[in-house]
């Protein structure tokens, strides 16, 4: 699946999108595979009160499913407006 | 309803003028507009928004029609930039026109408050001195979606 960052996620992490090959489950599974990769994942994850995810382009929570999933984003909280 | 995410620059006085006109039915038209500020101490050199492409259109077409739904509206107009821009550009508007004027205030309202904290846009300011920083959520932007 595609996996996308934005803002400071984006900045942290150092590339925009990725390709992952994962059979996690749910997003917070996820979340663990990414963690373990570098420091930069874990140190870009070592909060996530402070990170959003949108599953196919939809808002949700780490307890997501991932199933059948082809991109998940993660965020910092929006400031739009 | 016409939903615009771009990076141009919009004609915030024609765009308002062409949303308000040839209504027969609508008795209010509520604009509001979003201008980058510098917090008074002339540091700010510009404002850059980052956004989610894929996302941004569908988010903001599902906020708009939330609206429409909520409130007896004839029309509603937004239009988000992204990019980067200098104090006192426009950075958004809405409008919303409806029979009376309380469904077009609240829901110009609504809009901003759903604009704020769950369409996919993130800003950060970049100082005149070279520094720069991602604008944090606050808190009562978020609890201000509490109150619809």
């Amino acid at each position: 699946m595609d996996v996308l960052y934005f803002a400071w996620l984006r900045e942290r992490i150092g590339l925009p999108k990725e390709t992952v090959q994962t059979d996690a489950a749910t997003v917070a599974d996820l979340v663990d595979e990414l963690r373990a990769r570098e420091d930069r994942y874990a140190m870009a994850f070592s909060d996530l009160s402070a990170v959003r995810v949108a599953v196919d382009q939809e808002l949700t929570d780490f307890d997501a499913s991932l199933e059948g999933v082809r991109e998940v984003a993660f965020f910092p909280p929006m400031t739009g407006g | 309803m016409r939903i615009v995410v771009q990076q141009d620059p919009f004609d915030f006085g024609a765009e308002a003028e062409a949303f308000a006109s040839g209504r027969h039915d609508m008795g209010a038209i509520v604009t509001f507009t979003g201008v980058v500020r510098d917090q008074g101490n002339g540091g700010l050199d510009a404002m850059e928004i980052e956004h989610y492409p894929g996302m941004t259109q569908k988010a903001l077409d599902r906020i708009a029609a939330e609206a429409k739904a909520r409130w007896s509206l004839g029309d509603v107009l937004v239009i988000h930039r992204y990019g980067r821009m200098a104090p006192g550009e426009k950075i958004m508007m809405v409008a919303a026109a409806a029979p009376h004027r309380k469904d077009a205030f609240e829901a110009a309202e609504f809009l901003m408050d759903y604009l704020k904290s769950r369409a996919p846009f993130w800003k950060k300011e970049h100082t005149r001195s070279g520094e720069t920083g991602w604008v944090a959520a606050r808190d009562e932007d978020e609890d201000a979606l509490g109150r619809w």
